[in-house]
């Protein structure tokens, strides 16, 4: 099948490829540009597994060709420490809290709650549950993924974290 | 003493050793997207399998073509059962001593059943190819229906077996019956049931479910011709096993074979078992002599991978008329699809079943389970419980309240009545089993006060008398769950799988600097053994669970271990990794009396080392033992700090715990809100409380899954209509409730550090609760029992069913 010259920005790096029309966008992340934590877990953009962020949305990158993320700007969990190589503070939430247990919805989580939180800096737990509807874990039960959001949150806006009485 | 001297307290604060909450190790890696999954691996030239599969449910193969396939570009093979029969392999074993097609052998038996296996340069023209595939099917029968698979007319599935009246199991009633399994007492079971004042019968339905985990099955097998060597990473729960599976019936010596076992995204019993999709994947590999993918999609893995339960379980109880029971007959009907493909130890065709009598002191039982074929996708596995435990959980803990719903007694008090007493352990079960320890009434009542029981129940008389003055629409229930798991398999005198005992292992390698790496052969999923491994060793030897590197999953490294699932890895390896510390504890000792120039038995343990008795400030730290160990040991002694250690079992180890939930729905809709969820659980001495705690939130999760709508179902054809995310109920953030959780600790006795297990207890206890709280909502209004899964749909057809918009 004929290819077609992609180009993007992944993580800050300007990158390139040849797709086929076809190619989903995971595919091309996860293989052309071997960026293997985005993971899949379903084909039917239920699971969340594969969320990444794209021009300042949340999208499941198994429901997107590569293709149409042409001259797109995207962040994969490979982006996501900071610049020092440290922890950003949802890596740090997820791992205070134990928000994660065998880790395959964990990129697309965290990806998710990162731009959750640029939504809304200060979620309350409905929100946050809402906010992350899209992304299944099976392990976890999500209350401590709610947790390390909320602790996240009070990290970034300065505040101390509060831990809801059980 | 000087003020830089560590206090005793800091000392043993930084060991992170047991019951600390000490973080994650792997999340480190796992938060960076730097996780190391199967399908993560990419080989030079590597090439990708996949599936055709059956639309059919029952179909008799006339042809298969590949010529078209074949012209399709990137593809290089399609594998049939006739490729396959030329290395013997178009049927392998099952675990349960049945035989499974690899690829469709004359029929089909279910839908999407693997039929062929076509391999190209990538997934998509893999795909490409599947799709030119031409098979002509001539359509036979489905048989869907478990109760009609021994009708007389009803079709012959396995003719295979024709003629064969005898299984793996014993003998065969019928050509569709795969086994008949009795435990207990006939006749003194149908003697107490003739002298009881009361009895309860009623046909409890575990649907059939699905494990799902969110990284589906896959393999990577590459074979090297000039060594004549094979290695597979794949998500395997078990891979010491699939290594000796794959050298039995590939006939490739072990030593040849390299099994490894990345990071797993979730298992929950189903990456067990051994699946077409490795086998067809390892011949690609040799016919083409390049590494070869298969990686399952979600719909392949919710209707071909194993699924769980579809047990139709006829409960018994006989009880005098104050509440005592006397008498528990249990006969279960057990679907097991199309190939008996369940992941049970090998002389147990329906699991652990007999531990149906529960928490309770039955004088007597009787169990028999029929194993039936259908057309239906093989299993079944244990779903997050050990095997068929969560069957048997809400067999006996249905029972109970449907036998305190006749009594008129509460829930709680008939099973406070019937307990085990603590005094009674260890306890012999009527149905053979011996209880290790336990405590279940003061479970049972820290359960009651902290909920506030009483209270509950006073508002739930109340509600009821506002619905039935029509002040309300909405009902309330109250699910109690006191369940006893048996975990841990097993016992090498009654436990094994092929003939190999379930016992488990670990190799302590000490280093001169006081850092060390353990090799167990368990295979975390996400339990964290990199984490609470090390915490173990930390206790036992004093050497900071940071310094100690765990490893898992590598068959030519790890010691030979039987994998994890069933709640096996605490009560087993978790035993191994304590028995090779204190063999690595008992060596330092004699090199610390050595160095130390006094005898063994002056020394004392002191948290992270040895000192003499009466001489305090005469000790030599664990680390500097380590040092020693590699350049002065006392003279005949060998050098370095090793140990392994191979653990069998002496039992199985009883988890246990009180559960409830509190659920409130409305009739019109049939919405239900759970209002509380309180889980205490007994998991014997805890390693680390945070997993544990983590573990209980996951399994209750799952739990809360499978009781309000998680089900495999099939229409009358035998198609799936639950066959992907779409139609199988996964929770989410939304709709999962909050939990509480809370502890007691009864250690095991026989077990070196007390220890039980626990990932599945919330599976098992959960389950029961949830729907003990439906059918106590429903109570009220005249039913006995409304079948699992309680989805909208069905609490609201249960309230029209019970009259209640007449």
């Amino acid at each position: 099948m004929a290819k077609t010259h992609v180009t993007m920005k992944v993580n800050g790096a300007e990158v390139e490829g040849l797709v086929e029309p076809r190619t989903l966008l995971v595919h091309f992340i996860r293989e052309n540009l071997a960026l293997t934590g985005t993971h899949i877990g379903c084909e039917t953009t239920h699971c969340g597994a594969c969320t990444i962020d794209i021009d300042g949305m949340s999208v499941k990158s198994c429901t997107m060709f590569a293709v149409q993320a042409q001259g797109s700007d995207i962040m994969t969990i490979e982006g996501v420490a900071n610049a020092d190589g440290s922890l950003s503070a949802l890596q740090e939430g997820f791992r205070m809290m134990h928000g994660l247990q065998c880790g395959f919805c964990t990129p697309g989580m965290i990806l998710r709650a990162q731009r959750l939180l640029k939504e809304n800096p200060a979620p309350t737990e409905a929100e946050i549950r809402m906010g992350i509807s899209g992304n299944f874990c099976r392990c976890t039960g999500y209350q401590n993924i709610v947790r390390a959001i909320q602790y996240a949150a009070a990290k970034i806006n300065g505040v101390e974290f509060q831990e809801a009485a059980e | 003493m000087n003020d830089m001297t560590p206090t005793r307290e800091q000392r043993e604060a930084k060991l992170e050793g047991m019951g600390c909450k000490r973080k994650r190790v792997e999340d480190i890696r796992f938060t960076q997207g730097r996780g190391n999954y199967v399908d993560d691996l990419k080989l030079p030239g590597m090439l990708h399998g996949d599936f055709v599969r059956s639309p059919h449910a029952h179909a008799r193969v006339k042809s298969i073509n590949g010529d078209e396939a074949l012209k399709v570009p990137g593809v290089l093979a399609v594998i049939t059962a006739e490729t396959l029969k030329t290395v013997n392999l178009a049927w392998m074993p099952t675990l349960a001593g049945d035989v499974q097609m690899v690829l469709a052998d004359g029929k089909v038996l279910f839908q999407n059943q693997e039929v062929a296996f076509v391999v190209a340069t990538d997934r998509y023209a893999a795909d490409d190819g599947i799709n030119k595939v031409v098979v002509e099917y001539e359509p036979l029968p489905p048989l869907i229906d478990p109760f009609k698979a021994m009708d007389k007319d009803a079709p012959v599935l396995r003719e295979d077996l024709a003629g064969k009246m005898t299984g793996a199991h014993g003998p065969r009633k019928h050509h569709n019956h795969i086994f008949e399994w009795t435990v207990g007492d006939k006749d003194l079971t149908d003697a107490a049931f003739k002298k009881a004042d009361v009895t309860i019968k009623e046909m409890l339905s575990y649907h059939r479910t699905h494990p799902s985990p969110l990284e589906t099955c896959q393999c990577v097998c590459s074979f090297d011709k000039i060594k004549g060597e094979l290695s597979i990473w794949g998500t395997f729960q078990a891979p010491h096993v699939i290594r000796t599976v794959v050298a039995l019936i590939a006939k490739i010596p072990e030593h040849k074979i390299h099994v490894i076992s990345p990071d797993i995204g979730g298992g929950f019993g189903n990456k067990v078992g051994a699946y077409p999709g490795y086998i067809c994947a390892a011949v690609a590999s040799i016919v083409t002599g390049k590494p070869v993918k298969w990686v399952e999609d979600r719909i392949e893995n919710l209707t071909a991978t194993s699924f769980a339960r579809d047990y139709h379980m006829t409960t018994e109880i006989a009880a005098t008329k104050e509440g005592k029971v006397t008498g528990l007959r249990v006969h279960v009907l057990a679907d097991h699809g199309a190939f008996d493909a369940c992941a049970d130890p090998s002389k147990w065709p329906a699991g652990f079943f007999n531990i149906v009598t529960g928490s309770y002191d039955f004088p007597t039982a009787h169990l028999s389970v029929d194993g039936v074929y259908t057309t239906k996708a093989p299993g079944g596995v244990a779903y997050r419980c050990s095997f068929r435990v969560t069957e048997a959980a809400y067999c006996i803990e249905r029972g109970m309240d449907i036998l305190a719903q006749k009594l008129g007694m509460d829930p709680a008090e008939l099973r406070l009545k019937n307990f085990i007493k603590a005094e009674q352990f260890p306890y012999h079960s009527a149905l053979g089993w011996e209880y290790d320890s336990g405590d279940y009434h003061t479970a049972m009542r820290k359960m009651m006060e902290t909920v506030d029981y009483a209270g509950l129940r006073k508002e739930q008389a109340e509600k009821r008398a506002a619905f039935k003055r029509g002040e309300t629409r909405e009902i309330m229930g109250l699910g109690v769950s006191f369940f006893t798991e048996i975990v841990g398999a097993g016992p090498s005198k009654n436990c094994d799988i092929l003939g190999i005992a379930m016992f488990d292992s670990c190799e302590i390698r000490m280093h001169p600097t006081g850092a060390g790496i353990a090799r167990v052969g368990s295979k975390s999923q996400g339990q964290g053994h990199e984490t609470t491994w090390a915490q173990i060793i930390a206790t036992e030897i004093g050497i900071p669970a940071d310094d100690i590197m765990i490893e898992e999953g590598n068959t030519d490294t790890a010691p030979y271990g039987l994998g994890t699932y069933g709640s096996r890895s605490t009560p087993v390896a978790g035993a191994a990794i304590a028995m090779a510390a204190r063999k690595i504890k008992a060596k330092a000792q004699m090199i610390a009396a050595y160095k130390l120039e006094v005898h063994e038995g002056d020394l004392e343990w002191d948290i992270d080392g040895f000192r003499v008795k009466g001489l305090p400030e005469k000790s030599m730290s664990m680390k500097d033992i380590c040092w020693a160990a590699y350049n002065s040991v006392p003279p005949g002694m060998e050098p370095g700090l090793e140990a392994v250690s191979y653990y069998d079992p002496p039992n199985m180890t009883y988890p246990f715990g009180a559960y409830i939930c509190v659920m409130n729905i409305d009739v019109d809709t049939g919405v239900y809100k759970v209002r509380r969820f309180y889980a205490l659980d007994d998991c014997g001495t805890r390693i680390n409380p945070m997993i544990i705690e983590g573990q209980v939130h996951g399994g209750l999760t799952e739990a809360f899954a499978i009781a309000m709508g998680q089900e495999i179902r099939y229409d009358d054809d035998g198609n799936v209509v639950t066959g992907s995310f779409m139609d199988f109920f996964m929770p989410t953030a939304v709709e999962t409730p909050h939990w509480e959780t809370d502890f007691t600790v009864t250690p095991s006795p026989h077990h070196p550090i007390g220890a039980k297990g626990v990932g599945e207890s919330p599976n098992v206890g959960g389950v029961p609760a949830f729907s003990n709280a439906v059918n106590d909502a429903f109570s009220f209004l005249g039913s006995t029992h409304i079948q699992m899964p309680h989805d909208f749909w069905r609490n609201w057809k249960a309230a029209k069913n019970l009259g209640v918009f007449a």
